[in-house]
């Protein structure tokens, strides 16, 4: 059932019911967010919010240049500058100098070679910002200037640009007979930008010392025991005298908060035993923070006459930047899902991901997949022209459903109703062209006030079909540990998941409300004295965290049921617990919670640990992936032909979601993702011409506007609960990020007869000459 | 910051601190400031200054003070006056930037991309310059974006004379996107049915608006000016064409005599350039 068709429906119940319904609890239902209010209002606070007695302040000095040898780095004036109590450089990190999150090839501070425009070589902590940021730009660096590796095709023959090499991952995937070859053959070679997660709150953070000589560190982090980790390896002290406190998330498509600024944070605070706070310009948070890959894609489909896929061949190059940080995981989705959920029965993909002088890419959700989304579908569109068949059909005579194997050899497990997703998008009605409306109210591509001329706009439908893989992947070990709490008639869920938005603490609620029929259920601060949950991304907290918040309500429903249980001779699964009410299945026994409760207070903790994945091999062969998830989108876009200006008018989304938690949050996360997959086709990508960071600010790189937004509408839920899962629900974040690009593009392609195959898209693609 | 309330006591205090930046809406100049690129000794707000903040008329013209605000000038009874300046006034960005950022501010700022500055080419708008001790001179706009006549210390935009032509204009703007965005390229063209003219200005392709006065003068003389005055097709794509070959023009000659072709995100440029000029010229002659 659609969202909207829930909203009515809830709306009509409301009606008919005048008494004030209780506060909706329990999952399925749309519990809003504890925080919402405060969000809304602007009074939640966030990490640049915060404030310390006598702080200082932190700015770092970042490399001008993407590849160059420091000859040396002088410190004197930056130091003698009144206000100044610290700087720090490469010399001064008493830890581990080379660290990253995926792969410790990054060093705190660039020491004798620096490999991307705004790569951290110093620190300061003065007691103004300005001042910081004077006496960073005091200090005096010697560079030789190196030419920049830019191009990841030329990285392969490029001198070593680190002591790892240049190749950070190959894979090549072999899988089925490499001779079998189709009646059609469609080639093409696709280019995908630099899409920036762009998160609208910059990164900021306050480190405070301890008085036992370690160090607090206030971070918007997603990953705090990683961060943890991480600082506490580079400051050389032991885990535990580190601790991240989590503040408020502004915003959070990828990893937060890198460690270009939070390890000169700390260390510039344990240097001067003051607190010291950074909120970073948003130029640095475009220099500081990691990119979605840029990646250039070659592709071979083969198929039979009906169009049924043979052989897919494909290379695909990801531009990992200066540093690894998560690209091996990126190439391996990339790989994995290099033909998408399609049935292809032979396939032999290369990738490779490579280093260069570019800004360093990682996380940014739906990685790998949405880039390999873009060409496949491209193909599909492609040999659809070719054999003369209806685009959605063709698809439909492809898709994989339960049972079939990935081109990893990995069988598909859960549910995968590919087919009744693309069926639900093809299916819903077209939105109307505006000819009954006056021409002075059409909403042109170029906007309200643009150049759009009615003649000159031609409409296209488009699709795309996406998946991505859920949790870690090949063998990372996920874990999370939840705590629950009860005490007069108030539950407490400590839990080191962070609420990045993607709206944990409210599906916490809702779970504990659902096991104990508690209606006041709160959720603490995440810091690391609370055991690790992982990052929070690829719906790892609804599986991983969730399940652990499941299974330790549980435990304290038992033993808040034991007793009565055992007094009245019957075992705890004849008990519910229904708004604060204990009843037995026959009704004889009626009590409330807080009676039971008795006056004491029930502790109990749970871990969730989902069946372990094995890496690829080195033919690109293993069950890797815990689960998937699919969705299938519709475009529908108004192209100017002229002017290649693209309005996105309408998507239609059909997504494979398990099972709806909370249907407002899953709108929210679903519109989300689909919007930020518009931005990634047609205006997001952060330019690097030579290595260097061009026009690092929101006007310079478009984010989509309300304007550009187009209408969504959830045109189906499938609800098919994934039997592995804890409450059988997927994650639903990153998969309309992955398929929207693809299906903008498709219907572009529509729109104009061009081949569109480079995103994100430029106009002179869009343009038809000529015609 | 000092907030004078007349446009005479601005320049004195401007006169009085050399180093001190006037400011109206601030649209540019706060962002830098906050940035951390820019920090003015002092800052002259004239915010306060009401007498560039409205209009007046003046012998056939239209005397606009430099304090009105983009929202001021979108409204309806300024579209009646100056059609084209509301038009651009209307497509300069989103409405909090709009409602702080005025006309005066776009002209100092004097961006590429700034909307209404090609449409004051077109109108061969001239700046009011207030002085120290009272001074009024006379500036026209292009020479000022030209370079030709700067700004004196001490100086400020105070007004901007526009001719009321009583006919038709258009402003159009090409951006990347279908939200408020920067201009890629804009045309901005007005009708001067008195002295029978066309005349055309191209913005945000070149530092400053571009006017192509051939191409003004070829089509002036094939309107009829005193009947109905459409042009058939062939005509406005013509018109478009010389309009964009004149602003973007072909790449020198080689020495073998061949002519190399355009970049293909130029030519692209040129041909937008064109659509907008065609469409331009078709909407004022409809």
């Amino acid at each position: 059932m659609s969202n909207e068709a829930a909203t009515a429906q809830a709306a009509q119940a409301a009606e008919a019911a005048p008494e004030p319904d209780p506060a909706p609890h329990g999952l399925g239902v749309s519990l809003p967010a504890a925080d919402a209010r405060a969000k809304t209002e602007g009074t939640f606070p966030y990490a640049a919010d915060l404030w310390a007695e006598g702080l200082l302040w932190a700015a770092v000095l970042r490399s001008p240049h993407p590849h160059a040898r420091i000859v040396s780095i002088d410190t004197t004036h930056a130091r003698e500058m009144p206000g100044v109590r610290a700087v720090v450089t490469h010399e001064d990190v008493p830890g581990t100098p080379v660290l990253g999150r995926g792969k410790a090839d990054r060093p705190v501070f660039a020491s004798e070679v620096v490999r991307h425009h705004g790569e951290p070589i110093a620190a300061v902590a003065a007691d103004h910002p300005d001042t910081a940021r004077m006496a960073a730009a005091a200090v005096i660096v010697e560079y030789e200037v190196l030419d920049p590796v830019t191009d990841p095709e030329q990285a392969f023959e490029a001198e070593p640009l680190h002591p790892d090499g240049n190749l950070i991952r190959h894979i090549p995937l072999r899988h089925g007979d490499p001779e079998a070859a189709g009646d059609v053959i469609v080639e093409g070679l696709y280019r995908i930008g630099r899409q920036d997660p762009a998160p609208i709150g910059a990164e900021a953070g306050l480190a405070v010392p301890r008085p036992d000589g370690g160090v607090e560190l206030y971070l918007a982090s997603t990953d705090p025991h990683g961060d943890r980790d991480t600082a506490a390896a580079a400051f050389g002290l032991a885990p535990e005298r580190v601790k991240v406190v989590v503040t408020g998330v502004p915003g959070a498509t990828a990893d937060r908060e890198d460690q270009s600024f939070q390890l000169p944070l700390g260390l510039l605070a344990l240097r001067t035993g003051c607190p010291v706070k950074l909120a970073a310009t948003r130029e640095e948070s475009f220099l500081g923070h990691t990119h979605r890959h840029p990646t250039l894609l070659r592709y071979r489909h083969h198929a039979d006459a009906e169009g049924r896929l043979v052989k897919v061949e494909a290379q695909i190059l990801l531009d990992a930047g200066a540093y690894a940080d998560t690209s091996s995981d990126a190439l391996a989705a990339a790989v994995a899902f290099a033909c998408g959920p399609y049935v292809v029965p032979n396939a032999f993909i290369e990738g490779w991901a490579v280093r260069t002088n570019n800004p360093p890419s990682g996380h940014v959700r739906g990685e790998g997949a949405m880039q390999v989304c873009a060409a496949y579908e491209a193909q599909m569109d492609k040999l659809a022209k070719k054999l003369g068949v209806d685009p959605a059909e063709l698809r439909l005579r492809n898709v994989m459903a339960t049972g079939d194997v990935l081109p990893t050899g990995q069988t598909v497990t859960c549910p995968a109703p590919v087919a009744e997703l693309l069926e639900a998008v093809r299916d819903f009605p077209l939105p109307p062209l505006p000819k009954d409306t006056p021409e002075d109210e059409w909403l042109l591509p170029g906007g309200p006030e643009g150049a759009g001329e009615p003649g000159a706009v031609r409409r296209g439908v488009g699709y795309g079909l996406g998946m991505v893989h859920m949790l870690g992947a090949e063998g990372a070990d996920e874990v999370s540990t939840a705590t629950v709490r009860v005490q007069g008639g108030v539950a407490t869920v400590l839990c080191a998941a962070v609420e990045t938005g993607q709206g944990f603490s409210t599906l916490a609620r809702q779970i504990v409300q659902e096991t104990l029929g508690i209606d006041e259920v709160h959720v603490v601060p995440v810091d690391t004295d609370q055991p690790p949950a992982g990052a929070g991304c690829r719906g790892r907290h609804t599986w991983v965290s969730g399940g652990a918040v499941e299974r330790a309500a549980k435990m304290v429903r038992t033993q808040l049921l034991q007793p009565l249980a055992h007094k009245f001779g019957m075992s705890t699964e004849l008990l519910q617990i229904t708004d604060g009410k204990i009843t037995s299945y026959d009704g004889v026994l009626s009590t409330t919670v807080t009676e039971a409760m008795d006056g004491k207070e029930l502790w109990a903790t749970a871990q969730c640990r989902p069946h372990p994945t094995e890496p690829l091999d080195e033919s690109g062969q293993g069950d890797a992936f815990v689960g998937m998830a699919f969705c299938a989108i519709r475009a529908v876009v108004d192209v100017d032909i002229e002017l290649g200006s693209v309005r996105v008018v309408e998507l239609a989304v059909a997504q494979d979601v398990g099972r709806v938690l909370n249907p407002a949050q899953l709108a929210a996360r679903i519109e989300a993702g689909v919007t930020q997959g518009v931005g990634a086709a047609l205006t997001e990508n952060l330019r690097t011409p030579r290595g260097l960071v061009r026009h690092p600010d929101l006007t310079g790189y478009s984010l989509p506007t309300a304007l550009d937004a187009p209408d969504i509408h959830i045109v189906k839920l499938v609800e098919e609960r994934d039997v592995v899962a804890p409450f059988g629900a997927k994650a639903v974040s990153a998969v309309p990020v992955v398929a929207s690009p693809a299906a903008v593009a498709s219907a572009v392609r529509s729109a104009t007869g061009r081949p569109v195959n480079r995103l994100p898209i430029r106009p002179q693609a869009a343009v038809v000459t000529g015609g | 910051m000092t907030l004078p309330t007349t446009l005479d006591e601005a320049v004195a205090a401007l006169t009085a601190m050399p180093a001190a930046v006037p400011v109206a809406g601030g649209t540019d100049l706060m962002a830098a400031v906050n940035s951390g690129q820019l920090r003015p000794a002092a800052l002259v707000g004239l915010g306060r200054i009401s007498e560039i903040r409205g209009w007046q008329y003046l012998d056939g013209h239209a005397l606009l003070g430099a304090g009105l605000t983009h929202a001021r000038m979108g409204r309806p009874d300024f579209a009646a006056l100056i059609p084209a300046l509301a038009a651009s006034a209307r497509a300069a960005g989103p409405p909090h930037i709009r409602n702080a950022g005025t006309l005066g501010g776009n002209i100092a700022s004097a961006a590429p991309t700034g909307d209404a500055l090609p449409v004051l080419a077109a109108l061969e708008a001239t700046l009011i310059v207030a002085g120290p001790g009272g001074a009024r001179r006379e500036v026209p706009v292009s020479h000022l974006l030209a370079g030709m006549d700067l700004l004196r210390p001490g100086e400020l935009i105070g007004f901007v004379r526009v001719p009321l032509l009583h006919a038709p204009q258009v402003f159009l703007k090409a951006t990347g996107r279908t939200g408020p965005g920067r201009a890629v390229a804009s045309v901005a063209l007005v009708l001067d049915p008195a002295r029978r003219g066309v005349r055309c200005a191209v913005g945000a392709i070149a530092p400053m608006p571009l006017r192509p006065l051939e191409a003004e003068q070829w089509v002036a003389q094939l309107i009829d000016w005193d009947n109905n005055r459409a042009l058939v097709p062939d005509a406005l794509n013509a018109f478009g064409e010389y309009v964009a070959a004149a602003c973007i023009p072909d790449a020198a000659p080689g020495e073998d005599g061949t002519v190399p072709p355009l970049p293909p995100a130029v030519l692209h440029l040129r041909r937008t350039v064109a659509a907008l000029a065609r469409r331009a010229l078709g909407r004022a002659l409809s």
